[in-house]
């Protein structure tokens, strides 16, 4: 191997490395993120005796969820059931190594040539793996109610997987307004092309992509089965939906799939409609600082986004009621889709008449 | 490298596909397809198709096959039952799948320059951008052939709404 593809392969297995660690950890935090904001939203508290704060809860769910015993019922489909929360837990993570969370910063070793650190796999089709992967994730859904050999977790996952690939279109078609404005499907080529001006040139605003936004707002939400389309996990319907027969670890794997799976989304809203890791103020304020903070600063924008579009999320689930099934379908197929389409339409025909 | 990634993955095809042969329980083999699948759009990467290799991944590993495996939940089909195969159709059968191998292998090889070929870890068309190129083609050169499709396409949802609506 020569000297420059053995750096490149290390610093590519330090960036996996760190993101891994960090989006789990990110994962565990956003389960208690999300406790306590629905409980001060509810007028409580948290989780608030665990550590400062209930800053341990996540280190104590964790240790619960591994010490508990993992049961495994005498007539499930063994294979089909220890694979599938394998594949949802895998879909959701890989998803995280095309995202850019930082602006270019190639590091070079030893005059190597250099390797971006802020982003996996810079990849010129983006945001169609992206798309591709979340499509694989409906197997860890279908196969995990099949198996269970359960006919509850066998509608509660068959309904959910027919509600991720309903929305999936709507999700798919909503994204081609931003794809046809920036001309590429490489994740950097969209964020460099909302640079310039602030946050007017994001795609939100300046590029007036508001409604193919809130399209794909939605179908995310029905996407990683959050309220208010949460009906496949509601306790009060099939008792716990697919994951009814799962205890312990492989709990664990659909439950950090279901929160990877929405930071993963809330990663995808900020690179294409709100400017990625650019800061608000970009074309305005004149960077300053010593070179280190200029590299830090993007992320920090990056970080603070994310964090929004989790708040939002969890707001969101905090407030709206649940979607009954029909209307769920219908709103998807009836509504949505052809909105997109008409967001698409009207989005080539302003491009083309500026041209 | 790309040759191990082309050996790699086209073994994990084959041996998918074989998997699809002998399994007996219908969702295995639907599976065993999405291996194959998937190895497939691994293939179509490693010759430079990208956008292909994506489509491939979320067509057919990602729609198509997730409503093959739907049908076979739905309609519970169970295991297939086994019998012995009739020894004539193993000793004709063993040989005369052989001959036919061989005599492909050897039309392929020898018509290899007429047939064209493609490299491992190539790029189509000098560099530029898949799918732009893609798309220049497809909507000039390609239009009828595409606008055709797609209204196949829409005759046959129209006909299976048609189908499975419930009488009136």
């Amino acid at each position: 191997m020569s000297h420059d593809f053995q750096i490149f392969l290390l610093l590519t297995v330090i960036k996996i490395a760190v993101v891994l660690v960090i989006t789990l950890t990110a994962v565990a935090y956003t389960v208690l993120l999300e406790r306590k904001v629905i409980g001060h939203m509810q007028n409580r508290w948290g989780p608030s005796r665990t550590g400062p704060f209930g800053l341990l809860q996540p280190l104590a769910d964790g240790i619960k969820l591994f010490l508990k015993e993992d049961l495994m019922p005498l007539a499930v489909v063994r294979p089909l059931y220890i694979l599938a929360p394998m594949i949802a837990l895998g879909c959701a993570l890989v998803s995280i190594s095309v995202v850019p969370f930082g602006s270019f910063t190639p590091v070079s070793i030893h005059g190597s040539p250099g390797v971006d650190i802020f982003q996996i796999a810079n990849v010129n089709i983006g945001l169609l793996v992206i798309l591709g992967i979340t499509s694989i994730g409906v197997y860890g859904i279908a196969l995990s109610g099949w198996s269970s050999n359960n006919k509850y977790s066998l509608l509660g996952s068959l309904r959910a997987s027919a509600q991720v690939i309903s929305y999936e279109l709507a999700l798919g078609l909503s994204l081609v307004g931003v794809v046809i404005r920036a001309g590429s499907l490489n994740l950097r080529t969209i964020v460099d092309t909302q640079v310039g001006n602030g946050f007017l040139s994001w795609n939100f605003f300046g590029g007036f992509q508001f409604i193919a936004f809130f399209i794909y707002l939605m179908a995310a939400y029905a996407e990683t089965n959050r309220a208010p389309f949460d009906l496949p996990e509601a306790e009060t319907e099939l008792v716990a939906g697919y994951h009814t027969e799962y205890s312990s670890m492989k709990f664990a794997m659909f439950f950090m799939a279901e929160y990877a799976n929405m930071i993963t989304v809330s990663c995808v809203a900020t690179l294409l409609f709100f400017g990625g890791a650019s800061s608000p103020f970009a074309g305005w304020i004149h960077p300053f600082g010593p070179h280190v903070l200029q590299v830090i600063m993007p992320v920090v924008w990056f970080v603070l986004k994310i964090l929004a579009f989790l708040f939002l999320y969890i707001w969101v689930r905090s407030t709206l009621p649940r979607f009954r099934y029909d209307q769920l379908m219908s709103f998807g197929w009836k509504f949505l889709l052809p909105l997109a389409i008409a967001n698409i339409i009207a989005t080539s025909l302003v491009l083309a008449l500026r041209a | 490298m790309q040759l191990a990634l082309f050996l790699i993955f086209g073994a994990l095809a084959i041996a998918g596909a074989l998997n699809l042969l002998f399994q007996r329980h219908p969702i295995n083999s639907a599976l065993s397809l999405v291996v194959v699948m998937m190895s497939l759009a691994v293939l179509y990467w490693s010759l430079g198709a990208e956008f292909l290799a994506a489509a491939q991944v979320i067509v057919y590993s990602g729609a198509i096959m997730v409503l093959f495996v739907f049908v076979i939940m739905l309609l519970n089909a169970g295991e297939e039952e086994r019998t012995k195969g009739s020894r004539a159709a193993y000793s004709v059968g063993i040989p005369g799948a052989a001959a036919i191998f061989c005599l492909l292998a050897f039309v392929f090889l020898s018509e290899r320059d007429a047939l064209g070929m493609a490299n491992i870890g190539g790029r189509l068309a000098n560099g530029a951008d898949n799918i732009a190129e893609l798309s220049q083609v497809l909507f000039t050169k390609l239009l009828l052939p595409f606008e055709v499709t797609s209204i196949l396409i829409l005759v046959a949802i129209i006909g299976a709404v048609v189908l499975a609506r419930k009488e009136q």
